[in-house]
């Protein structure tokens, strides 16, 4: 049976500026489960955000396809809220217009107090109460507007949350609240989450797996790393289990060495890029080598 | 002594310098007429005549007092009021300039949503853009006949090209980023037009729209000292003929105070649409 989510074959070639072309990536296949965390890591320019922006629907693959539901992407959509890498937050619009904005297109049918109180609890839920909301966005800083493109995105709760390094821009303290509201939303509703960062520490907190891309061009989805450490997580207590080091390395070791290494090598028509799928757990050697996620996932449940 | 703000020191200065200014000028007059009065010549010809010489800020001053304390009489054809003159040639300048904007900005907001519209037009566009409105008005009067309306006509082709072309540039410079946004918020393309090109692009359609109403009152006096008849271009031209200097000077300060006005009102409108990025 296909996943929830499925990517084709997918390969993006953009000219290169000199009458060639670039691929970006060639024949990338993967899956996501309904209702699954998915982080994708990968150098700069390798292609992460493109990948997302055709997931969103935004732009067409060079070949290639993405289904969802059993149905195939062929545009934007509400069910796959976006916050985008530099935010698009409306600069005309004051922080709680925009997120008004979202919530209307969502539910044209609520009254006006009805739209404006589900934003300002979104607002306040990634923490902008007060003032704050009646200011543009030229009148908050990155991290603020940062936050106002995540409670646009949450509050309408798409079937997929597509997250282009929602918290590049954030301070520690706040990074971590959000990060937790992240998972609390996540696991009340049946969001299904694919997520770009480049922290690598943020993606074990989050993630049930870890796409690990090559860097470009001809990048690859190269491995598929299952993080085999338990819910509910919490940042202080994840570094005590004993696969938490075990992954990182051998995360740190493929965006260090190995992701260059595999670089570059155009593949050959009709080759299906699978990641390949590593799963790391010291807790249990030798016994049962059954994928063990559901059993996670009932734990966050 | 406190320190003054940048705003109260240049008032403060450009009241100097307006006194200082209406002094010399004051002072220069006699001085003229002193040098006329000598030749006899100039005396028997009337050329000597207070009335035909530039006249002094005192008698611009109590002729506007004079004018603007009664602006709306109706003397007959050739002796109206300075409100009444005003009011013609606002109304013909609007009336011109909605026109044009009614036309401009729908048609320069489809222009700009197609790259190729927009770049098939812009020949057409920059080729008519540089003409002066006033060459359009003899074919105007050929075609449409009445005077008035070829005023009218002539505001109109004038007040469209700032428009139509910020409107259009504007619309096609929008970020994708905005586009995209309203997008995955699946609004359709009407709507996508009112709640983001719109509000994106308003800043630069204003600013069309208030280059666009400072051309139509420059040209609509140099249009209606052609036509005639009626309006403060037309005024202006009737009081040289009559050689009352002091209403020609009245007459061009009341101009620019309406054009000022003009600027003023979209100045405002614009501050209201501008954002910060
Ligand atoms: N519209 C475009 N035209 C040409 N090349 C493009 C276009 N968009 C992206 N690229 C190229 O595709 C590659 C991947 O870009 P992308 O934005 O997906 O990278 P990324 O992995 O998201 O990087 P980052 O982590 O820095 O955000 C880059 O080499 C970029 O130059
Ligand atoms: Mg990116």
């Amino acid at each position: 049976m296909k996943p929830y989510l499925s990517i084709e074959k997918l390969t993006q070639k953009f000219p290169d500026g000199n009458g060639g072309e670039l691929t970006v990536f060639e024949n990338a296949s993967f899956g996501v489960d309904k209702g699954e965390f998915v982080v994708i890591l990968g150098h700069s320019g390798c292609g992460k955000s493109t990948i997302m922006n055709i997931l969103a629907g935004l732009a067409d693959p060079t070949s290639g396809g993405v289904i969802m539901d059993g149905q195939e992407v062929k545009g934007p959509s509400l069910d796959r809220g976006v916050v985008f890498q530099n935010y698009s937050l409306l600069p005309w619009l004051t922080t709680l217009k925009n997120v008004m904005f979202g919530v209307k297109a969502r539910h044209p049918e609520w009254t006006k107090s009805q739209v404006e109180e589900h934003a300002t609890k979104f607002l306040a839920m990634v923490g902008l109460e007060g003032d704050v909301i009646h200011r543009k966005p030229s009148q908050l800083s990155g991290g603020m507007r940062q936050r106002v493109s995540i409670a646009r995105a949450f509050a309408n709760h798409p079937k997929l949350l597509l997250l282009d390094e929602p918290f590049g821009a954030l301070d520690a303290l706040t990074r971590g609240t959000i990060q937790d509201e992240l998972l609390k939303i996540w696991g009340q509703m049946e969001q299904t989450v694919f997520m770009i960062t480049h922290d690598i520490d943020e993606a074990i907190l989050l993630a049930d797996r870890i796409l690990l891309m090559t860097n470009g061009p001809h990048a690859r989805v190269a491995e598929s790393v299952d993080i085999t450490i338990p819910r509910p997580r919490n940042r202080t207590e994840i570094i005590e289990h004993p696969n938490y080091y075990a992954i990182r390395n051998h995360l740190v070791q493929f965006l260090g060495k190995r992701s260059k290494e595999l670089a570059g090598q155009p593949t050959q028509a009709g080759q299906t890029n699978a990641p390949a799928t590593v799963r790391i757990d010291l807790t249990e050697p030798a016994e049962d080598p059954e994928d063990k996620r559901p059993a996670l996932k009932a734990v966050n449940s | 002594m406190e320190k003054l703000s940048l705003n109260q020191r240049a008032a403060i200065l450009s009241v100097v310098m307006l006194f200082v200014g209406l002094l010399a000028w004051e002072a220069a007059i006699p001085a003229q007429k002193a040098v006329k009065e000598l030749t006899e010549y100039e005396l028997l010809t009337g050329a000597g005549q207070p009335k035909a010489g530039v006249p002094p800020p005192s008698q611009v001053l109590a002729k506007a007092w004079e004018q603007l304390s009664n602006p709306f009489y109706d003397a007959g054809p050739n002796d109206k009021g300075i409100g009444i003159q005003i009011g013609y040639s606002i109304y013909r300048v609007l009336t011109g300039y909605f026109l044009a904007a009614f036309i401009a900005i729908p048609f320069g907001f489809l222009i700009g949503m197609s790259q190729v519209a927009y770049k098939s037009f812009n020949p057409f566009i920059q080729v008519l853009r540089p003409i002066s409105p006033l060459a359009w008005m003899p074919l105007a009067l050929f075609i449409i006949g009445d005077s008035e309306a070829s005023a009218i006509f002539v505001i109109f082709i004038c007040s469209i090209w700032p428009m139509l072309i910020n409107t259009a540039f504007g619309v096609a410079a929008v970020r994708e980023d905005w586009v995209n946004v309203a997008r995955t918020h699946e609004l359709g393309p009407i709507k996508t037009a009112f709640a983001v090109i719109l509000p994106a692009a308003a800043p630069t359609i204003v600013t069309g729209m208030r280059i666009s109403i400072g051309i139509a009152w420059l040209v609509i006096v140099a249009a209606e000292m052609l036509v005639g008849g009626t309006g403060i271009g037309y005024y202006v031209w009737n009081e040289w003929n009559n050689l009352d200097l002091t209403s020609v000077v009245f007459s061009i300060l009341m101009i620019g105070v309406v054009g000022m006005l003009l600027d003023a009102l979209f100045g405002l409108l614009q501050r209201r649409v501008t954002y910060a990025e």
